[in-house]
């Protein structure tokens, strides 16, 4: 059969059926009709790169070399698939709320933008696809490989052919992957490509297997017996194993770049996860569906030695059916360009936004609006990269020597990817994980999963033999495949357990002692609560920004046309009809989102705060806006200050004015007192003295007695008339006290003799002398002024039959209470509270004071810092007179 | 359940609602289960005996016939879950978010 030939046709005409179909996908989705390629189907499909060509050849080799454990490798996935709701959903939202370019761009935007973090992904994402890819090379140079043999040409070199096939497939991801820039535009060509392709190599598999049930089994009975009396006929399945490859492969699923491509930055509506959390292990499950009867049948039909890994295509090709072989042939070559398209393109975003532009960026200096097209800078840098990791995925190739089993190679990828889970999950799930503690983590789990699964992986080329057998120097619980002594463990299992277990451990540890920046919070508050608010974080506080340099910038990074229609539509948005926006925070944000589909958050923040003038967010930017919130609160609260100041004010205006409106209506009350006081006197002044004048005949006797009354009155005039001079000066405070030092009992010997000097029948009064020996520093005069008052009070008010004055001098804490009090009825209630006040007398018809006696006392113990007050608990009239604690204690 | 402004006309409403809501509930619990059901079923073979040292282990096509029907299982219901849950990825009252694509 002329099968090499047409095989090289076939090829070329299936991935020329493939441009066309990408290239009509894209033009359909530029014309806006492409409803159906948004479907979930597409979407479902899409995902099904996870399976490669290790799934569609390695599968049946890993089935006839280990049973059922293949089938771990799609349980993973389809049991994260089944808990969507948990983790799928939350990726989805995140990645579309921050429109993260992959997964390097997730983890480094959630740990503060931190581009050292995005690089550290990059590198393992890069290194652990490069085994991967390798498989791709390998699969297809075997099914090439399968063909020369039949046609048993000369000249056959399998290196030559693997690099044919390196280089053919760097073409094609370049074509198709880098046409268009931003990766958040989605790739609706590839992505429908793909969906074709998976299609094609679903079929492939369902046909082979189809023909080896019922083609050469002949029926599904016959195929279930034929299963168990073959090699791999019971279940043989290493526990370990299956735990942890399941575990692999559904940490792998979700970290993987290839897969976070078309999962999370390909996915146009959230909604299609719903269909895919069902139909994608529905896919997984039609796929798996025969690989162990293709592998059963394969292992009875095929020669001893045939490698199990290509029975999909021995097998029909030993019963004759080349067009199923060429079918199948087309499936697996599906499966290998699809998954090396999509990595590619995920890798080459990668490697370009986190390690050549950045680089690119500081070398530039003076920022990115000077010169330079950004845009072509980022193409090169893709394609390079597209080079480079085909390159090294051949080199692997190469070393490992390319006999490893496609299983093995598969597994050391998925644990070298996997590596990335910790700092993932971490970041969805706990605000208190760190970029140190990311970066510790990531560190430990790639450095253990070098040592023990990739070094070794690779062979003898690059780690001796000894070391494997006896660890590095001799030591021996350093070995790479028994670390700490633990030997018998299935290298897999032993290398999964280390390097997770160790990432996880120190990442968590790291997280809990390191402390995070302000974006690194901001950012962990906006992933792990993204259901309760999907708008981005702050970032920009664009006054500064010049839009002409951002216009500029966002031409080269965007395309012409495109940065245009946006600047407008931001224009529009504003309101602004002619002319570039303001550069306003929500418009830098939105730019810097779409510069982020592009070039990848870090870069793009970068590039935004070069022409912003650094002033992305920092620390200083943070405080600067708390200082500038704690003045806010400042200011307003000392506008409240000043507004209940002025409410004092007002209150105090108002009482003011109630007092002088009471002191007025006192001042009237007290003008007619007065005048009515001193009316009295007079008018018995001016009646006696015009008796004296009119009456003829008064006899000497009469006119001694009505002159005795007229001055009597004039006494009793002047004696009012000294009271209130005495009062208004006390109450002036125009006093001067005229302080002296004494004892308080001279001051009360004085005060009893004046009061009671020349008396009749003088009160009687009771004292405690002892307790009078304490010195006072005041003004003796005016505090025997009170003294007497109050004895002439008692003197004359005293209502008892036998009146008695009891003074008693007690000690109140420091202050000295003189107390009179006498044996009379006392001061009715109802006037004590008058007593004090000017013209209050008790007694009217006991004439003999103008009722200013006590005012004034009141007014004089004010003045000397003391007090007086009417005992109103007491049986007789009782005063309290409260004096100032002096320097009273020195004489006892 | 929030009270609505609603007076005496809307009083079985709410009723009506609080048994919706807590049957919403209840599925979601039951979505977070299902992975965690999933991953024990599928441990259920590492009780199995194992082929070697001339005892008998599991027959391959019993095992793949418990494998597939557990995996077919969970997809059925966890298609079930999605036709019930449609509608409820945005809280209600939130208008479907259907193009975001835009530059939002």
């Amino acid at each position: 059969m002329a099968t090499f030939n047409l095989l090289v046709a076939v090829s070329l005409a299936y991935v020329a059926l493939l441009f066309g179909v990408a290239f009509a996908a894209d033009r359909l989705a530029a014309t806006g009709r492409s409803t159906w390629l948004r479907s979930p189907l597409v979407y479902t499909l899409s995902l099904s790169i996870y399976c490669t060509a290790w799934t569609f050849y390695g599968a049946v080799g890993y089935a006839a070399r280990s049973g059922l454990e293949f089938v771990t490798i799609y349980l993973g996935p389809t049991l994260v698939m089944v808990g969507w709701w948990w983790g799928l959903r939350k990726l989805v939202r995140v990645g579309r709320s921050q429109r993260v370019t992959s997964i390097a761009d997730l983890i480094s935007s959630r740990y503060g933008k931190s581009n050292l973090l995005a690089i550290c992904v990059t590198v393992l994402a890069v290194l652990g696809i490069t085994p991967y890819i390798s498989l791709q090379l390998q699969s297809i140079t075997l099914s090439f490989s399968i063909f020369f043999q039949e046609t048993d040409l000369q000249g056959f070199s399998e290196t030559r052919l693997v690099l044919w096939v390196a280089a053919g497939l760097a073409v094609f991801a370049i074509l198709f992957g880098t046409r268009n820039l931003d990766a958040n535009e989605r790739h609706h060509g590839v992505v429908t490509a793909v969906a074709l392709e998976a299609v094609v190599k679903l079929v492939a598999l369902l046909a082979v297997g189809i023909f080896v049930v019922w083609g050469v089994a002949g029926g599904i009975g016959p195929t279930l017996a034929r299963i168990d009396a073959s090699p791999i006929g019971q279940w043989q399945v290493n526990g370990g194993r299956w735990a942890a490859i399941t575990f692999l492969s559904a940490a792998a699923f979700v970290c993987l770049p290839r897969m976070f491509q078309v999962m999370v930055v390909e996915n146009d509506d959230e909604r299609h996860l719903r269909t895919a959390a069902w139909a994608f292990p529905l896919y997984m499950l039609l796929i798996s569906l025969f690989v162990v009867p293709i592998a059963a049948i394969g292992l009875k039909l095929m020669p001893d030695g045939a490698n199990p890994d290509l029975f999909v295509l021995t097998v029909p090709l030993s019963q004759g059916r080349d067009g199923l072989a060429m079918l199948s042939f087309l499936g697996g070559f599906s499966s290998a360009t699809s998954m090396v398209i999509v990595a590619a393109m995920a890798l080459s975003t990668m490697v370009s936004n986190h390690l050549v532009m950045p680089i690119w960026l500081s070398r530039r200096g003076g920022g990115a609006s000077v010169s330079g097209d950004v845009r072509h800078i980022v193409l090169v840098s893709r394609r390079v990269a597209i080079g480079v990791i085909m390159a090294l995925g051949y080199f692997y190739f190469e070393l490992s020597g390319g006999g490893s089993a496609l299983a093995s190679i598969g597994l050391i990828s998925f644990t070298g990817i996997a590596q990335i889970l910790p700092a993932l999950v971490g970041g969805l799930f706990w605000r208190g994980a760190t970029r140190t503690g990311a970066l510790a983590g990531l560190m430990a789990g790639f450095g253990l999963w070098v040592y023990t699964m990739l070094l070794p992986g690779i062979g003898s080329g690059l780690i001796p033999a000894s070391v494997i057998d006896a660890g590095p120097f001799g030591i021996g619980w350093l070995r790479p495949q028994a670390l700490f002594g633990i030997e018998g463990m299935d290298p897999t299992v032993h290398a999964v357990m280390w390097s997770l277990s160790l990432n996880a451990a120190t990442f968590s540890l790291v997280s809990l002692l390191t402390f995070p920046s302000p974006l690194e919070r901001l950012q962990g508050a906006q992933f792990v609560n993204v259901f309760d608010h999907s708008a981005g974080p702050r970032g920009w506080t664009g006054s500064v920004a010049q839009s002409e340099d951002l216009m500029i910038m966002s031409q080269r990074i965007m395309g012409g046309r495109e940065a245009q229609a946006f600047f407008r539509e931001e224009a529009a948005r504003q309101g602004i009809h002619a002319g570039l926006p303001e550069p306003t925070p929500a418009f830098l944000e939105r730019l810097e989102r779409k510069l982020a589909g592009s070039v990848g958050a870090a870069t793009a923040h970068a590039m935004i705060g070069q022409i912003v003038g650094g002033s992305s967010v920092s620390v200083e930017d943070l405080l600067a806006v708390a200082d500038e919130s704690a003045q806010l609160m400042e200011y307003s609260s000392r506008l409240e200050a000043k507004s209940a100041e002025l409410t004092r004010t007002a209150a105090k205006l108002r009482e003011a004015n109630e007092k002088l409106l009471q002191i007025s209506q006192q001042k009237d009350a007290f003008l007619s007192q007065v005048s009515h006081e001193l009316r009295t006197p007079m008018t018995s002044i001016r009646a006696f003295s015009e008796i004296l004048r009119d009456t003829e005949g008064l006899t000497a006797e009469e006119q001694t007695r009505y002159a005795d009354i007229i001055h009597e009155e004039a006494l009793r005039l002047t004696r009012l008339l000294d009271d209130l001079l005495d009062l208004s000066v006390l109450e002036n405070g125009e006093v001067s006290l005229n302080l002296g030092t004494g004892t308080l009992a001279e001051v009360l010997d004085r005060a009893v003799s004046t009061a009671l000097s020349g008396l009749e029948r003088p009160i009687e009064v009771r004292r405690r002398r002892s307790a009078e020996n304490i010195v006072l520093h005041t003004d003796l005069g005016r505090l025997a002024q009170v003294f007497i008052n109050l004895i002439s009070n008692a003197q004359k008010y005293c209502d008892a039959p036998r009146p008695e004055l009891v003074i008693a001098v007690h000690d109140l804490k420091g202050r000295i209470a003189v107390d009179f009090i006498d044996n009379g009825s006392g001061v009715p209630p109802e006037a004590q509270k008058m007593v004090f006040e000017k013209f209050a007398r008790v007694v009217h018809d006991k004439a003999g004071g103008a009722g200013l006696g006590l005012a004034i006392c009141r007014e004089i113990m004010h003045r000397l810092d003391g007090e007086i007050s009417y005992l109103p608990d007491r049986s007789g009239g009782a005063f309290r007179v409260i004096l100032p604690a002096a320097v009273e204690m020195a004489a006892q | 359940m929030t009270t609505g402004p609603g007076e005496d006309t809307r009083v079985t409403p709410p009723i009506f609602l609080e048994r919706q809501s807590y049957r919403r509930r209840r599925l979601l619990d039951a979505a977070r289960l299902l992975p965690i059901m999933g991953a024990a079923l599928f441990a259920v073979p590492l009780l199995w005996p194992r082929a070697g040292g001339g005892a008998d282990g599991v027959p391959t096509s019993s095992a793949i016939l418990y494998i597939f029907s557990v995996w077919a299982g969970l997809i059925v219901v966890n298609a079930a879950f999605g036709r019930l849950t449609r509608g409820m990825n945005q809280p209600p009252g939130r208008p479907e978010e259907t193009d975001r694509d835009g530059d939002a």
